[in-house]
């Protein structure tokens, strides 16, 4: 249960004053799973690094491509410390979250993955968590099994451990499902897989910027997310990983500024993180992504895990009051983190989120890139609304009064 | 009077759609699909001499691609393939925001997707068993026909 006093704000009007697009779009932004928005500060950041030093990183020897290299290295140091990584080399900056999941699979995964091999991941995972796997799978013969979530939308950490033989490599696993919003219980995930001998990836996409995310606690050897889900500018993402590992991984890309040496015979690859940045890097969002983080340390995340636990609990018991409304996931609101992704009995997603649009309500409807759940789960598509600590009560409330109307509108006599 | 586009005859012909089921002795059959957004129907029509003596489909998707589909079985059923295709060039250019009034007329229930036309992101939806029939006439067909056997 959250702390009442730390969920209410006094200070909502001005925090939502941080975020332009809540001044100047006519919409209540329920579709923060899919993206969130930008604070003044972090816009400010990205143009302060374009009008104030931009020069390449690592390349120039003069005072602004210096200090671009600075500000470049110290939010790789932000975004560790944000996850409590051992040093700022565990991070390496990529170009969103699926780039950091195929990294894993093109470098760890032809690393450690071989013929008859066998590697983990489930029925729950965004395609990005999914597609990467095949394809390892089909380039060396190995085979993909598929864990599956329990009725709270949970994986069971029993189950996972009885998946484990001597032939899994590699587990893959999302720590919070973009559609239930459940929290999985990765510290004890992450035992039975390294006592298996295998090593585990983590899809946090969807858990950082919500929950509290300690990558020494949770032992995960790689952990992949985005900065534009934690307001932060699109077009920057992370794979954080152990030393240890990341410095045995080949390269993803090879190129420019990703080497110590090239003759025509021989190259010798840069330490980590750089050898997995290969190319001019986008460091004004990665400047941004720091101070985004920044901005979320200024608001408090115990604030905004118990704000987010408030709303999310007034949209998920409101919506479980409607009839005809069915939640997906779990019946406890505080396993849901924001997410509620939901069907309506005779109403298509589509006509759903069309009708919220006409009463200016932004949500998501389709399969979110989770076919294979969807088609798990025996549904076609779903709605979804997503919260962020700058949504308010009203909001949720206005949704609610919208929802409650839509089968009236689309026919139905009840 | 409803706040959306969702007028009364596009919600009922969602709901108790007159046309949707397997049609026997189809022999005309094409399945229509938008994989953005998942709508899918399988059209299935009996033709005899250039004449749509029968018709009828299945699917699943938005209210707007089924209730359209099954409007246009109401229309086109007893008509020539010529007439159809005349009302389906029709309906195509008032989805486009171009048809007169006397054509609007001629289009019957069809025009109760009019407003469909300011939802740039639904026309796909509003087309498909029309845009499937199209396809159909211009000859692909899944249904053996017993000119092939």
């Amino acid at each position: 249960m959250y702390d009442k006093k730390l969920a209410h704000w006094d200070d909502i009007d001005k925090i939502r004053a941080d975020f332009p697009l809540l001044q100047n779009a006519d919409v209540d932004y329920l579709d923060n799973s899919a993206t969130s928005q930008k604070p003044q500060c972090v816009i400010d950041k990205e143009k302060e690094y374009y009008e104030q030093y931009n020069a390449n990183p690592f390349r120039g020897l003069y005072e602004i491509s210096v200090r671009a290299t600075d500000e470049y290295e110290a939010a790789r140091q932000t975004v560790a410390d944000f996850i409590n990584a051992n040093e700022a080399d565990e991070i390496v900056f990529t170009r969103n979250a699926t780039e950091s999941l195929n990294l894993a699979a093109y470098s760890a995964g032809d690393m450690l993955v071989n013929e008859g091999d066998e590697i983990i991941t489930s029925v729950v995972e965004h395609h990005s968590n999914f597609l990467p796997w095949k394809a390892l799978a089909k380039r060396k013969g190995a085979e993909l099994k598929f864990a599956e979530p329990e009725a709270d939308g949970k994986f069971d950490p029993e189950k996972i451990r009885a998946m484990l033989t001597p032939k899994t490599k590699i587990v893959a696993l999302t720590a919070m499902s973009n559609i239930f919003g459940s929290v999985n219980d990765m510290k004890t995930i992450a035992k039975y897989v390294h006592k298996n001998g295998s090593i585990l990836v983590v899809d946090g996409a969807q858990s950082v910027p919500h929950v509290k995310t300690d990558v020494q606690d949770m032992d995960c050897d790689l952990l992949a997310f985005s900065g534009h889900k934690m307001l932060g500018p699109m077009g920057i993402g992370v794979l954080y990983g152990k030393k240890e590992l990341l410095e045995k991984m080949p390269p993803f890309l090879t190129g420019g500024e990703m080497i110590d040496m090239v003759t025509l015979e021989k190259t010798i690859y840069a330490p980590v993180p750089h050898k997995f940045e290969a190319g001019t890097v986008n460091a004004a969002a990665a400047i941004g992504f720091a101070e985004a983080i920044r901005y979320l340390q200024k608001v408090g995340l115990d604030r905004i895990e118990a704000r987010e636990e408030m709303l999310t609990e007034r949209l998920v018991k409101g919506m479980q009051q409607i009839p005809h409304v069915i939640v997906l996931g779990s019946e406890d609101p505080a396993d849901h983190h924001g997410i509620c992704a939901f069907k309506i009995e005779g109403v298509h997603p589509h006509d759903v989120s069309t009708i919220l649009d006409t009463d200016k309500i932004a949500v998501r409807a389709g399969h979110h890139c989770a076919q294979p759940l969807h088609k798990y789960l025996g549904i076609p598509s779903t709605t979804r609304a997503s919260l962020m600590f700058y949504n308010t009560e009203e909001e949720v409330d206005r949704f609610l009064a919208s929802v409650k109307t839509i089968r009236g509108e689309m026919g139905y006599e009840d | 009077m409803a706040r959306t586009f969702y007028n009364e005859i596009l919600t009922d012909h969602n709901i108790r759609p007159g046309h949707k089921r397997q049609l026997e002795g189809a022999n005309m059959v094409l399945e229509g699909v938008n994989p953005s957004c998942g709508d899918d129907i399988v059209l299935q029509l009996r033709v005899e001499d250039d004449k749509i003596v029968d018709g009828a489909f299945v699917g699943d998707g938005c209210a707007v691609s089924q209730a359209s589909a099954d409007i246009m079985l109401d229309l086109i059923i007893g008509k020539s393939r010529e007439e159809a295709a005349h009302l389906s060039e029709l309906f195509l250019r008032m989805i486009k925001g171009s048809v007169t009034d006397e054509e609007l007329e001629e289009l019957d229930e069809a025009g109760a997707l009019e407003d469909i036309s300011h939802m740039p992101s639904r026309v796909k939806c509003a087309v498909l068993g029309w845009h499937t029939m199209d396809e159909m006439f211009k000859g692909k067909n899944e249904a053996a026909t017993t000119e092939d056997q």
